[in-house]
């Protein structure tokens, strides 16, 4: 249960990129965080593990204040969190397992992370959920060998691994092409019932936040002026997030193939 | 009529405008004042000058054919050298390695460590060889230890400038990736730093060992160990044939090296 | 429960021999290189105290003969200047030479041997030769480095012009124009500015290297240095340290600025 309350962050003496944010996560949803470019999405994400430092605010999770936090504790509160990013974030010149085995680095030793002699337990961990997300045969290859979709796909196992309550997507499909973004969609969407994961997901594509997500969240200049379900979400929403700032991505084409009734 | 003869005389092209060619006159004008000023101040005997062909050749004469006397001394004053070398560059390793660290802007605890990076590395690098060589020969007299600790400290700002300039240039994302896992700063840098600036290790270890076969070969002529003991021997009792001798062994030594760095090269990149 | 799974990292050298090979050699080659060089235990643990009296005798450097400073100074400067002008003046044709895109087989050797044979030797050892030659002082300095010089700005020209726009050369050629025109309107407008970048790397080069050949007697503040160091006169020799640091960053500085300003 994520609960963040009156979030604000300034950059120098800028105007505000967050401005008194509140929002409330219950259990187990699928959020779609919309806006358009400079709304303060990426931001938001990263003030709550803390890769953004906030101006001002409380973001507590499960109970937990995450804001003051330092050192030990906030690498302890971060393995909690796991984060998929655009630009996939991989180690490129290590293996795919090295990579996934990564998200342990929180919870095993230096000696273990350092030699790669991760415990038993999380190997098996690591491949299972290879295996259900299609990359097991990919192991032992380097990271940078493989396709878009599949390295992010790595980056979805790896914040896995970390065995988070909650899961951050900061525009995960956005350096992929349709149909690929499609299936990363579908995959975030399964993966949080499966494993009855709360996920945050930052997206442009309005449809597929409308396919794949129980709630949207819109923003726009830092705050938060639409939060309801993707029925909800109507061309009055669209122009009161996006209307003059840009127009939003809603690409058709290939959404009939995946989407949801 | 249009008068083409006018025309014709109007349309002057001009390599240079006006400006470039004044700035252009002004530096060379400027480099010509230099020159003279250091051809007439230098304190050289100019007749001097003249000779120095002959001298040269005269040298060059005395120094032929080469003597194989010694051989076995040469010989091993080789192998001595490149102990020197290769020891050297393995020690400047463990220093210049945190130092790089450091000295990386994007690594550095705070600013007070960036800067003592910074300072550690420049003075490492202005300081020639041969003059940490005089150093530490006055410290810890002649011999091998001096030549090495010389070496050591020369490399260390060779090391660390480019190891810090390759740390400075990596992918930040990584990084950020493994830091929101909660991984500690030895873990994050063992997993998204080091693997990216180890192809660039390699390359710059590998090429200051070739470096520093050669800076060895002269450490000698200080007192600190070497081929250049033998050569500085060689001189003062004008031995030149001996000396042609040695001198083709440093060549060889270098040819070597250079072959061994290029496979290297090869095999590890 | 399923037997769990194994994953052990691939190593980077597949072949265990080879590994396992390498560890064993490089400790081998550690414990022979150590073992058989000659250290002088009594005279390294005289070290530290000696070192603390050098330190202590050292510090604060001695400005006193400071205008011995400025002539071996200037002394390295006017070096570095002519041999700077001298080399980079020679290190033309010898890269011209050393093109194999613009020169004859045989000429092409013989450009290629001057180059090679300028940049195998230590300048230190150069300068010794010179000095054995030439007598002390700065002749065999500005001889030494000249010679440095070519080795490494021609080498590095060489393989510029080897890497130039063949078409322009082509055009100059279908054009009628003979060698000489080549060079001029084709060849050297392609490499100059580079040029010029390495000739202001090579003016600071030689500066540094200035400092160093007068260990040997070549002239220049070295000389100054090493009568310092052996009238263990350690507060003017920590003074001229500090010069020749000052200097050098100096230098590096204008040559940088330089560079950017004409590239």
């Amino acid at each position: 249960m994520l609960e963040i309350t009156h979030l604000t962050k300034r950059y120098g003496r800028n105007e505000a990129v967050l401005k008194e944010l509140d929002l409330h996560v219950e259990g187990n949803s699928v959020v779609a965080i919309v806006g358009a470019s400079g709304a303060g999405k990426s931001t938001l994400l990263r003030c709550i593990n803390r890769l953004v430092e906030p101006s001002s605010g409380s973001i507590k999770l499960n109970g937990h204040e995450l804001v003051n936090l330092k050192g030990g504790d906030l690498r302890r509160a971060r393995r909690k969190i796991g984060m998929v990013f655009q630009g996939f974030n991989l180690l490129d010149r290590l293996t795919v397992m090295e990579n996934v085995l990564a998200g342990r680095l929180g919870y095993v030793s230096l000696y273990q992370a350092v030699m790669r002699r991760y415990p038993p337990a999380d190997i098996e961990r690591a491949f299972t959920l290879m295996e259900r997300v299609g990359i097991a045969h990919y192991a032992n290859k380097r990271a940078d060998e493989l396709s878009g979709g599949e390295r992010q796909r790595v980056g979805v196992v790896r914040a896995l691994m970390q065995e988070p309550d909650v899961l951050l997507a900061d525009e995960p499909t956005a350096s992929l092409d349709p149909r690929t973004s499609e299936q990363i969609m579908v995959l975030l969407q399964s993966l949080a019932s499966e494993l009855s994961l709360p996920v945050l997901i930052n997206i442009h594509n309005v449809t597929q936040a409308k396919a794949y997500t129980e709630r949207i969240v819109g923003l726009r200049h830092g705050k938060m002026i639409f939060d309801g379900t993707p029925a909800e979400f109507n061309q009055g929403a669209l122009d009161a997030i996006y209307g003059g700032i840009e127009s939003p991505d809603e690409t058709h084409g290939d959404a009939e193939q995946g989407a949801l009734p | 009529m249009v008068d083409h003869a006018q025309k014709l005389a109007n349309r002057v092209w001009q390599r240079h405008s006006r400006k470039q060619r004044l700035s252009r006159y002004g530096v060379f004008f400027v480099t010509l004042l230099v020159v003279v000023w250091a051809v007439r101040d230098i304190d050289i005997f100019w007749p001097w000058v003249w000779d120095a062909p002959t001298q040269i050749a005269n040298l060059g004469g005395r120094m032929w054919p080469p003597s194989a006397a010694g051989l076995g001394a040469i010989i091993r004053a080789l192998i001595e050298t490149v102990h020197i070398a290769t020891l050297a560059t393995f020690l400047t390793i463990f220093i210049a390695l945190p130092v790089s660290y450091i000295a990386a802007q994007n690594t550095t605890p705070n600013r007070a460590c960036l800067w003592l990076g910074r300072f550690i590395l420049v003075a490492s690098r202005s300081v020639n060889t041969i003059i940490w060589a005089l150093l530490f020969v006055a410290i810890f007299g002649p011999g091998v230890l001096a030549g090495i600790l010389a070496i050591a400290f020369r490399s260390i700002g060779f090391i660390g400038k480019l190891m810090g300039e390759a740390i400075e240039e990596i992918d930040r994302r990584p990084v950020e990736a493994m830091q929101a896992t909660g991984a500690s700063k030895a873990k994050v840098i063992a997993y998204a730093i080091v693997p990216q600036v180890m192809p660039a290790f390699f390359a710059i270890v590998i090429l200051r060992w070739d470096i520093n076969i050669r800076e060895s070969t002269v450490l000698g002529l200080v007192g600190a160990g070497g081929i250049g003991v033998i050569l500085q021997s060689a001189i003062d009792t004008f031995a030149w044939p001996t000396v042609a001798t040695i001198l083709l062994a440093i060549i060889v030594l270098v040819l070597i090296g250079e072959a061994i760095t290029g496979l290297l090269r090869r095999r590890v990149m | 429960m399923t037997p769990q799974r194994h994953w052990q990292k691939p190593p980077f050298i597949q072949n265990p021999w080879l590994r396992y090979g390498l560890w064993a050699g490089a400790t081998l080659y550690l414990l022979w290189a150590l073992g058989s060089l000659p250290f002088d235990w009594t005279r390294i643990a005289e070290g530290l105290p000696r070192a603390a009296r050098i330190f202590s005798g050292g510090f604060p450097p001695s400005f006193e003969r400071f205008d011995l400073l400025v002539t071996g100074f200037k002394e390295s400067l006017q070096i570095a200047l002519l041999a700077t002008l001298l080399g980079v003046g020679l290190s033309i044709p010898c890269a011209v030479m050393a093109a194999r895109n613009i020169s004859p087989l045989p000429v092409y050797l013989l450009g290629r041997a001057i180059i090679i044979l300028s940049r195998s030797f230590h300048p230190v050892i150069v300068a010794i030769l010179f000095v054995a030659a030439v007598g002390f002082g700065p002749l065999a300095g500005i001889i030494t480095l000249t010679l440095y010089s070519i080795g490494f700005v021609g080498k590095l020209l060489a393989e510029e012009i080897e890497e130039i726009d063949w078409g322009q050369v082509e055009a100059v050629r279908a054009a009628g124009g003979g060698f000489m025109a080549m060079l001029c309107y084709a060849v050297f407008p392609q490499i100059l500015p580079r040029q010029v970048g390495l000739s202001m790397y090579q003016l600071d080069s030689n500066l540094r290297a200035s400092a160093v050949v007068g260990i040997v007697g070549a002239g220049g503040i070295g000389s100054t240095l090493m009568n310092a160091f052996g009238r263990y006169d350690y507060a003017f020799a920590f003074a001229i340290l500090l010069i020749i640091i000052a200097v050098i960053l100096v230098s590096e500085g204008i040559s940088g600025w330089v560079r950017k300003k004409i590239w």
